[in-house]
């Protein structure tokens, strides 16, 4: 099965990097949802919270204050200004 | 004893103790350079990230930004220089202090008005001994640059940049800063931020990958909008966390080189001294064997 490569960096320091079904965050316009497949796309983030669900582990959120991220060829990019994993 | 003894006595002392700050200094500079170096190891996913972002962006859509303009007359620019909060760091404040000048020296052959932004007590000290003005000094944390004074440095050069020419507006942005080569070199390095060029090739991206057809939420304008504020950040701070890196590499330097060269002079002094006390006790024995012979004849 197809599964998206995660990478989260904030400004200063590497965050988090892993395999996923799934990415939710919360874009300025709306919720994107990401699943394997996804058509590349630049999307700015709004400050909010951001929901991953690895492949192996339960799902969990990483808390963001803005930023942008990126999908190509199932590859999620969050650039993110500052982000915080929340403890599950 | 001699007076010449007791100044040789003094002398030892007071390198030796010099000597043993210089030590103190090395090593500590020795520590701190590894944590710096790690930071701006840090600094480069995202800045990498956000550089590719920018140039999927650049090459897509037709990008047509105030960030990005050159504007039609360049009449004033600003230069923002970094510097160090301390000395005893050797020539590192004062080569980008030259380099500065060099930069300034040509904008205003090119007939342009130079405003200045400085970082770091030591510049502020140099601009403010010559009586110079400039327009804003940060100061307080050179050797470890925090983020958000990243930001707020790209918020005030912004704010400069979008204001006109004739309300003390600047056309461009040049910053001076040193590049951390290596642990020996470090270089005092110019870039011109604003307007920008968005080119690839600052970070390692391989350039053969084809960037692949991105789609735009919510429109590429104001993706946009939302990227270059962020890549200037990545820039400025990644300026501040080499610049920290190279100041920590050239104190740790000039410290050893002065902690050896107290220990020439200590030395030098010993030798000195010895020479000294020898003399002394060679003119007492022959002070003594001339009374003793006055007195056999």
């Amino acid at each position: 099965m197809a599964e998206l490569q995660v990478e989260i960096v904030a400004a200063d320091h590497f965050v988090w990097a892993g395999a996923a079904k799934l990415v939710r965050a919360r874009s300025v316009d709306g919720e994107i949802g990401v699943l394997p497949g996804h058509i590349p796309t630049l999307t700015v983030l709004a400050a909010g919270d951001l929901e991953i669900e690895p492949v192996s582990d339960a799902r969990f959120s990483v808390q963001v204050d803005g930023g942008f991220f990126s999908v190509d060829s199932d590859r999620v990019v969050i650039v993110a200004d500052n982000a915080v994993v929340n403890a599950a | 004893m001699g007076a010449q003894i007791r100044v040789y006595r003094q002398k030892i002392n007071s390198t030796s103790s010099m000597r043993k700050i210089f030590k103190a200094m090395e090593l500590i500079a020795a520590s701190r350079i590894g944590k710096a170096r790690t930071r701006v190891a840090a600094s480069l996913p995202y800045a990498n990230a956000i550089t590719r972002a920018v140039t999927a962006v650049a090459s897509q859509a037709d990008v047509d930004h105030p960030l990005t303009t050159e504007p039609a007359q360049i009449r004033r620019a600003a230069v923002l220089i970094m510097t160090s909060d301390r000395g005893l760091a050797g020539s590192y404040s004062a080569s980008v202090l030259k380099q500065a000048e060099h930069l300034v020296e040509l904008l205003r052959e090119e007939g342009k008005e130079v405003k200045t932004y400085l970082v770091g007590r030591k510049a502020q000290a140099y601009f403010d001994f010559r009586s110079r003005e400039y327009a804003r000094v940060w100061t307080g944390e050179t050797d470890s640059p925090r983020f958000e004074t990243a930001r707020e440095l790209r918020e005030t050069l912004l704010e400069d940049f979008a204001t006109d020419y004739e309300q003390g507006g600047v056309d461009e942005i040049h910053v001076v800063y040193t590049q951390f080569k290596s642990m020996v070199t470090q270089e005092p390095t110019v870039i011109r931020l604003l307007p920008l060029e968005v080119v690839e090739g600052e970070t390692e991206t391989p350039t053969n990958e084809l960037l692949p057809l991105y789609e735009f939420e919510p429109s590429p304008d104001e993706v946009l909008d939302a990227l270059l504020p962020r890549y200037i950040d990545s820039r400025l701070f990644n300026a501040q966390l080499q610049s920290a890196a190279s100041e920590l590499a050239a104190r740790q330097r000039a410290m050893k080189a002065a902690g050896d060269n107290a220990g020439e002079l200590i030395k030098k002094y010993t030798r000195l001294l010895n020479n000294a006390r020898q003399a002394e006790i060679t003119q007492e024995l022959s002070e003594i064997i001339a009374g003793a012979d006055a007195l056999g004849s």
